[in-house]
């Protein structure tokens, strides 16, 4: 056993030594929101509010993961905001972000002054989390709670995609 | 229903189950709350009514489980050791299904209560029928009640989840101050991160 646990030391130290999946950490959600206007000028984006801490959003992030491998383009953009505190980012987030290794985009949100910027995001929304919101230009549709399965966010995301007529042409219908 | 606004909202919610059916009919500050009967963890029924000396309330939904519910939990004992003595006791509630969550299940409850020494009442909305009317919507979820049951103030606790020392608006403990004082809550509405209500499915 022994033999087993040396030959993996290697790996396992080269594994804490690879950097985690970057993101950046805004402080202000003004930053997030100039970033997130921008993009949604000319791209659709999936916009999921999460943290390492509430187990239905770690729970429903394979979800978007998928989501992010099916759609991702110049058109569509996943973007996954992490709310934990600044002061897990060391001890939780990045450990977590080792582990999973998520595709799609990760950013912080360490503003703490949810109540200025919670209806920015979605004037519906209450600031429990799982959040996810669509946006595309002024166009925004909340889902307010988790999604119980890949079907049931495809289908939120392609009711957004067609109100906003802006469902990918190559996409195969019924592929899944 | 006292407004045919509210009428209309409700007609609203019911008929729109689907892509929008989140958010029940839900108390908005000026309303009257109805009373309700919930069992607390020392076993006996707790209605607002029943409480002697009140002069309002400061009911918050919270539960065992959320690790913001777990962030506020000193700051909701310091709330109940501050403004009970003035006629305001914190009635805390849990909404959340055990059986999404066990650690929020009844006995759990007790065992937390026990362990932290709750000072105040802590129930168990088991048929989670007092959550939604309320318009709770997450943990915790704060709603502050005059001795009419008219909700004067919905939201936050205060503006600072993770540092109470960074505290800057103390949402909660100005707004009872204020009704102690009888002045309108200032703000009456905020928003804050909580974790979802577990509901049955």
């Amino acid at each position: 056993m022994r033999k087993i646990y040396l030959s993996l030391l290697p790996i396992l130290l080269l594994a804490a030594l690879l950097p985690a999946q970057d993101f950046t950490v805004y402080d202000d959600f003004a930053q997030l929101e100039e970033r997130i206007n921008r993009a949604g000028e000319n791209t659709v984006l999936l916009v999921n509010f999460w943290a390492t801490w509430c187990a239905p959003c770690v729970d429903e992030l394979p979800c978007f993961d998928e989501m992010h491998q099916d759609l991702a383009s110049e058109d569509f953009q996943v973007i996954l905001i992490s709310l934990d505190f600044k002061s897990r980012i060391e001890p939780a987030l990045i450990p977590f972000l080792k582990k999973w290794k998520l595709k799609p985009e990760v950013a912080v949100l360490a503003d703490q002054n949810a109540d200025s910027w919670i209806p920015k995001v979605h004037p519906d929304w209450n600031g429990a989390i799982p959040a996810t919101v669509m946006i595309c230009g002024k166009d925004r549709d909340l889902h307010p709670e988790k999604f119980d399965s890949y079907q049931d966010l495809e289908e939120f995301v392609f009711t957004f995609l067609r109100k906003v007529n802006k469902v990918p042409k190559m996409r195969r219908i019924g592929s899944r | 229903m006292k407004h045919p606004i509210r009428l209309l909202l409700f007609l609203a919610a019911t008929f729109s189950i689907g892509s929008t059916g989140y958010e029940p009919v839900a108390y908005v500050v000026g309303d009257q709350a109805e009373d309700f009967s919930l069992r607390n963890v020392d076993g006996n029924m707790v209605s607002l009514a029943k409480i002697p000396g009140a002069k309002g309330f400061i009911v918050i939904f919270t539960c065992n489980h959320c690790p913001y519910a777990q962030l506020y939990e000193q700051r909701v004992i310091d709330l109940h050791r501050k403004f009970a003595p003035l006629g305001y006791p914190v009635i805390a509630i849990n909404p959340n299904d055990p059986t999404i969550v066990v650690e929020d299940s009844y006995p759990e409850m007790v065992k937390r209560a026990k362990e932290k020494r709750y000072p105040f009442a802590y129930l168990c909305d088991s048929g989670q029928e007092v959550y939604p009317k309320f318009g709770a919507n997450r943990t915790p979820h704060a709603f502050v009640l005059d001795k009419n049951l008219v909700v004067r103030y919905i939201g936050a606790i205060d503006d600072n989840p993770e540092t109470p020392a960074a505290v800057r608006r103390k949402f909660v403990e100005n707004a009872v101050e204020a009704l102690l004082r009888d002045e309108r809550p200032e703000p009456d509405f905020t928003r804050a991160i909580g974790c979802t209500i577990k509901h049955r499915r």
